[in-house]
């Protein structure tokens, strides 16, 4: 049986087929190839025939442990202590490199904490992938709330009828339509260790007392000096979707509202925010994808350094891809950012479905 | 002494569960945008209590009128006073005044009881208190039954139900209603506009009511004020303007159909009357109602499509050929052009049967005819 959807709209098609085609090119063939070498050791050239290797991948790539280091004693039973009365630990190799525990043969040391004579380790198969990850999400969870709360700010600011407030939206616009490579060059002057804007804007502001940062330079700053530039970069796309929402409430609402007697934030959170429900929805999921899939910033700024502290997911796809030529690995990482990015749209719609 | 005097002014003001008194005065009341000017002097007063209605064509400045009343508009200079206070520059929530607006501005995500405890909430009224009052004003309003409803399963005439029942909650000492019958269809609208004279007799409040339906104003109002580009035009009782209308425009707005108005020329007159005529009219004599008119001057005569009615052929002193009849059961009205190709409008109060072309013969009583000044 044929449907009308199928038969009754040859011109309806003929016009989504060129969208059909470069969907299909670019996205959906990609993923489902980007699935298909996440199970196999596919390397971008290589003399080797490629072989199915399962989930080997997933395995060498989530591959997590933990385990706990008794410090050094002396002959005499007593803890060795360095220098300074510190414990000392033996070298992790004596687990990874040990016949007894081939379970932990070549893995790395993540992080660890002490506790009196012991000392915990967490240790990964693939540290770096999994420092990507917790910086990605760590990136996530900052951008979003703060991009989309000070977003929505300007956007109750330039909702006002004031004179000259165009030149205000226009001003908060203009580094969205500005290319991120570009930003992030001009960033990386701003960040500059040396003479660098902000380290010089600093040390006016405190009369010389700031001692300079290496902004990007230093495993601590790296992430959030990336963090604030990003949510600057797109600040302005999302406050124009704030603005979009905000103008669909009709006045006549906060005239009631003011006759009523509500005061500025019962006006808001009676009128306002609820009008702005769906708006909502949307720039969440807007920004968490960007976020998820931040890449050129760390490109162009700090190639995921200092000491991996800017290490993100989509990075490493790339990097492992195309400079390691590890096709199968950022395929792997690419399925795996898939399912995380699904899991919270889903989440996200489900917290905020109309009940 | 003071102490007697005290008292009786408390009586005074809590009369009626407690509301304020408000009578309402405006003065010289002016507002301008940039260099336009909307509102250009105007003097109101409204006593408490009373249902006054603002009506005019539309761009009048009625409902920027009303709207500097509520406080949603400044006031460029005057005066307003509510409840003997001076309120110019008082927040909307600080003059006693609730509105009720012609898209219903009901908040879309809040039940009906929400809506109409929306005021409460934002006083921080207790739940028992916000439970009595919106169980009374559902109660006056018949609509217990709608409470938990959201407003998008109600229909247009409900909503401003609840919009009505959001300002009773709020014991207002002025209710302000800004077109409120505008979006409902035609049945719809009578029902409301008599359940809102029945709600104005049953809370006694002041309420100050937009319109540009003449009917509307007419019903409802104790007193009605005509106003246009922004001046009241004539200001007083339903009747009294229908029946001493100071100018055309007031004449000519109030009354369906409209008046006729004839360009004639005063042959003669005196204190009381004056003599007119008009090549499509015999000469007739009727009142000036005060104003002064000198012969050979031009003038305009205006008669209620009511007060004409048809005679014998060839008597009367107007004839004028049927165009059109419209049959309403009750009245026909009929449009005829005269000799002159001025038509004419006339109501007769029974079913009449009329052909087009037909000759009729028309004749009016004079002391019911209104005699204008030509405007410039």
């Amino acid at each position: 049986m044929r449907s009308s959807l199928t038969s009754a709209n040859r011109e309806g098609w003929a016009f989504a087929l060129p969208g059909i085609v470069l969907i299909f090119a670019f996205i959906i063939t990609p993923f489902i190839l980007a699935f298909g070498f996440s199970l196999t050791n596919q390397r971008l050239i290589s003399p080797n025939p490629t072989r199915y290797v399962g989930l080997e991948n997933y395995q060498q790539m989530l591959g997590l442990a933990f385990v706990t280091l008794d410090a050094k004693q002396d002959p005499n039973g007593k803890v060795a202590t360095d220098p300074s009365g510190h414990p000392e630990f033996p070298p992790l190799r004596t687990i990874t490199r040990n016949a007894d525990t081939p379970q932990y043969r070549g893995m790395q040391e993540w992080f660890r904490w002490e506790t009196g004579t012991q000392a915990h380790l967490v240790i990964a198969r693939d540290v770096v992938f999994w420092k990507a990850l917790v910086n990605t999400c760590l990136f996530v969870l900052i951008v979003a709330p703060v991009q989309a709360g000070l977003a929505l700010g300007l956007a109750l600011l330039i909702n006002q009828k004031l004179r000259g407030i165009t030149l205000f939206r226009t001003i908060y616009f203009m580094p969205v339509v500005v290319s991120i490579v570009v930003v992030s060059l001009l960033w990386r002057f701003i960040y500059d260790g040396h003479d660098g804007l902000l380290n010089n804007m600093l040390a006016g502001l405190s009369f010389g007392h700031f001692h300079p940062v290496d902004w990007l330079g230093n495993p601590h700053t790296a992430l959030g000096s990336i963090m604030v530039m990003s949510i600057w970069q797109a600040v302005g796309f999302h406050m124009v979707i704030w603005l979009s929402g905000l103008q669909t409430i009709s006045p006549t609402l906060y005239e009631a509202a003011a006759i009523e007697g509500s005061s500025s934030w019962q006006t808001f959170r009676y009128v306002t925010w609820p009008g702005l429900r769906h708006t909502a929805v949307l720039v969440l999921i807007v920004i968490t994808m960007q976020s998820f899939a931040l890449f050129s910033q760390i490109d162009v700024m700090t190639k995921g350094g200092p000491l991996d502290s800017t290490q993100t997911l989509v990075f490493q796809a790339v990097q492992r891809g195309y400079g390691l030529q590890d096709i199968a690995g950022g395929s792997t990482i690419s399925v795996i950012l898939f399912v995380i990015v699904l899991s919270i749209s889903l989440l996200q719609r489900w917290l905020t479905r109309e009940r | 002494m003071s102490m007697l005097l005290a008292i009786c002014n408390l009586g005074r003001i809590l009369t009626r569960e407690g509301r304020e008194m408000a009578e309402i005065k405006l003065r010289g009341l002016r507002k301008s945008y940039g260099g336009h000017e909307v509102i250009r002097g105007v003097d109101i007063d409204i006593a408490d209590g009373e249902f006054c209605v603002f009506v005019g064509p539309s761009g009048c400045g009625k409902s920027t009128l009303l709207r500097m009343v509520a406080g949603l508009e400044d006031i460029t200079d005057g005066t307003l006073e509510i409840g003997g206070q001076r309120v110019n520059e008082a927040q909307p929530r600080d003059r006693g005044v609730a509105m009720v607006f012609q898209n219903y501005a009901i908040f879309p995500h809040m039940s009906v009881r929400e809506n109409m405890a929306f005021g409460l909430t934002i006083a921080h009224a207790s739940k028992a208190e916000k439970a009595a009052k919106v169980q009374r004003a559902a109660e006056i309003l018949q609509m217990e039954h709608l409470l938990d409803r959201r407003p998008s399963q109600l229909s247009g005439g409900q909503r401003q139900r609840v919009a009505i029942g959001r300002a009773i909650t709020r014991n207002p000492g002025v209710f302000l209603f800004d077109e409120p019958l505008s979006n409902l269809d035609a049945a719809l609208r009578m029902d409301m506009r008599m359940e809102i004279g029945k709600l104005h007799k049953q809370l006694g409040t002041t309420m100050i009511y937009v319109t540009h339906d003449q009917v509307e104003a007419m019903t409802l109002a104790d007193k009605i004020i005509v106003l246009r580009d922004g001046q009241v035009m004539q200001a007083g009782a339903p009747m009294e303007l229908y029946q001493n209308p100071v100018n055309r425009f007031v004449a000519g707005f109030l009354g369906a159909p409209s008046m006729n108005f004839l360009d004639v020329e005063i042959v003669a007159a005196d204190n009381e009357t004056a003599k007119v005529a008009r090549p499509s009219m015999d000469p007739i004599v009727v009142p000036t109602r005060g104003r002064r008119f000198v012969p050979g001057a031009r003038a305009v005569l205006g008669l209620r499509p009511q007060h004409i009615s048809a005679c014998a052929p060839d008597q009367g002193v107007l004839h004028g050929q049927v165009t059109l009849t419209e049959r309403l059961g009750s009245e026909t009205v009929v449009d005829l052009v005269m000799q002159d190709g001025k038509n004419v409008i006339a109501a007769f109060g029974e079913d009449k049967e009329f052909e087009r072309g037909q000759r009729v013969d028309l004749i009016f009583a004079p002391e019911q005819a209104h005699l204008f000044e030509e405007e410039s």
